[in-house]
């Protein structure tokens, strides 16, 4: 009986989760033109071959790269302090929970849109910098500084959630620790080390991991801010595999850099599941 | 008496630091909503000097949002009720009707949580295009289009979330299992069991399923951004983002389209806070 109510759900994720993985696998080591009427050649490893001595490739792992490793420890940080700062009751806490999860509620595309105006040249960064007397900028289209004018909206973006989260984390420390410890004379920087950090550790980790797995996804941001430029500073891996696969119709090699992107997220995610384990005692 | 004074003046430095800070969050909301009401070709303030909803008007006309709503509509609404039963169901067998291996199904099933969107893209898309009998394709799914360009293929992806199966199991491990057995002794169907007995009493975890299911297809972009080709299949996000592109952008016009399209995001998570919050924390926790 039991097979029975499972078998809607199992056969709809094998057809429609499974086997795509699979399909995938196998056109990673096709040359595939759904253009040409022909079907996928096989060609062995040539795909991965290719993308691992063609610049362009190498170029967006190290924009993704970059782009979780400046996003993920700000706002982990920042999401950290204001879940400390909000991880008591007094009256009005909700509204400013409610009010700092807005930006995660609302869509990547349409967050994106309002930063895309907030970054413009009559925008509101500019705004405020003719304010105080500063020239403004083309926040978006310089080499140096669209990455991280991207980054700075998905660091607000992302704060919200990290929050919620890291607060109910907070929220399974044992109170009576922080007793002990001030009882031993623990200041407030070692109640921190000794207490909350051990406390919240498995939050933490599951934090850290949620966002190196949404942030090495890039995409939504990247296409309506910066269309992967200017000259590629913004081509994320996953804003490439769609250029390749949709716009120039190399399924095969776009299928070999979403399992090497693959394999990316899964060694980030590794390295932070082993440090999210830590010493023991 | 005392201490209660003390703590709440102990508080002030907290409340006036996330009040400070909420504001700069909530900041790039308020300019979206006072850009979307004022008059094209004036300068934006904080607050518009002569407020208009004529770029609502333009946004409405120009981006196909009425499509584009209707569209979204039909997916979201097919998405949630699908959603809230067939991994449902699942979930309560797996934690209440165990079968010889219930438990490495599980696992498999579960295990698909990880897999990054773009190695499934690809093939979805390829699957959705030779669908058979789809959009003029044969038995085989030669000929035509298939599902791509259409709302059922914008739909493909979202019709059971694995997520939901794993919050579903979770939920229902929960319970107790004595009500099944007094059911059973009064001759109950293990379906009547579960929609008679279990069912009822998982309104948050339908909730939740809802919620979310509810969020995250309206809120998807890549993959009708691949599926939908012109725009009779457009979503919601993606009418946005043509509106964008096209050439000089009017940002006002631009910022209404997206509060009209954030909207119902926006209703849904005010009128369900604690369910948003308390999901969140449930799947951390317990992922």
């Amino acid at each position: 009986m039991g097979l029975l109510f499972v078998v809607p759900a199992a056969l709809y994720v094998v057809i429609f989760q499974l086997g795509p993985v699979l399909y995938g696998l196998v056109l990673s080591f096709s040359s595939y033109s759904p253009i040409s009427r022909s079907g996928p050649e096989f060609i062995g490893w040539d795909n991965y071959a290719a993308i691992f001595n063609d610049p362009q490739f190498g170029q967006a792992m190290l924009v993704t790269g970059r782009y979780v490793l400046q996003v993920l420890p700000v706002t982990v940080v920042i999401a950290l302090g204001l879940a400390m700062l909000s991880n008591r009751a007094f009256r009005g806490v909700g509204l400013f929970r409610t009010g700092l999860y807005v930006p995660h509620v609302v869509s990547l595309t349409a967050v994106s849109m309002v930063w895309l105006w907030m970054y413009s040249d009559q925008g509101l960064v500019n705004q405020v910098l003719d304010f105080f007397g500063q020239s403004g900028q083309r926040w978006l289209t310089t080499e140096g500084g669209a990455l991280n004018a991207v980054s700075v909206m998905r660091i607000w973006k992302a704060l919200g959630s990290n929050m919620v989260l890291l607060l109910a984390g907070l929220q399974t420390v044992p109170k009576d620790l922080y007793e002990a410890a001030r009882v031993d004379g623990a200041n407030a920087w070692q109640q921190f080390r000794a207490v909350t950090l051990p406390g919240i550790r498995p939050m933490l980790t599951y934090v850290v991991v949620m966002d190196i797995i949404y942030l090495a996804q890039g995409f939504a941001e990247i296409f309506v801010l910066t269309q992967g430029g200017p000259y590629g500073t913004t081509t994320t891996v996953n804003y490439l595999i769609y250029t390749e696969a949709f716009q120039y119709n190399e399924m095969g090699s776009a299928s070999a850099m979403a399992f090497v992107l693959f394999a990316f997220i899964a060694g980030l995610t590794i390295v932070a599941l082993r440090a999210g384990q830590g010493r023991r005692s | 008496m005392i201490g209660r004074r003390r703590l709440t003046r102990r508080a002030w430095p907290r409340i006036v630091a996330l009040a400070a800070v909420t504001a700069l969050v909530l900041l790039p909301f308020w300019w979206m909503l006072s850009l979307a009401f004022t008059p094209e070709g004036q300068s934006v303030s904080f607050i518009p000097e002569q407020p208009t909803v004529e770029n609502f008007q333009i946004a409405v006309q120009a981006a196909n949002l009425d499509t584009a709503f209707a569209n979204s509509t039909i997916i979201t609404v097919v998405a949630v009720a699908t959603n809230c039963i067939v991994p449902v169901i699942a979930g309560y067998a797996f934690a209440h009707l165990p079968f010889r291996g219930s438990k490495p199904l599980f696992y498999v099933l579960l295990s698909t949580v990880a897999i990054p969107v773009s190695v499934t893209l690809i093939p979805l898309f390829l699957m959705a295009r030779n669908f058979p009998l789809a959009g003029g394709n044969d038995l085989f799914g030669d000929g035509g289009s298939g599902l791509l360009d259409s709302v059922g293929g914008l739909m493909l992806p979202y019709l059971v979330g694995t997520m939901n199966i794993f919050l579903s199991r979770q939920y229902f491990a929960g319970m107790d299992r004595d009500f099944a057995e007094a059911a059973r002794i009064d001759g109950a169907s293990e379906l009547r069991t579960f929609a008679r007995i279990y069912l009822p009493m998982a309104k948050p975890l339908l909730a939740l399923v809802a919620v979310f299911s509810f969020t995250g297809v309206w809120d998807d972009f890549l993959w009708p951004l691949v599926v939908s080709a012109s725009e009779r299949s457009t979503t919601v996000q993606l009418a946005i983002t043509t509106f964008a592109a096209s050439g000089n952008v009017r940002y006002g016009a631009l910022m209404a389209a997206t509060i009209l399209v954030t909207l119902p995001v926006l209703v849904v998570f005010l009128f369900n806070q604690r369910g948003f919050i308390a999901g969140l924390s449930e799947g951390g926790i317990k992922g």
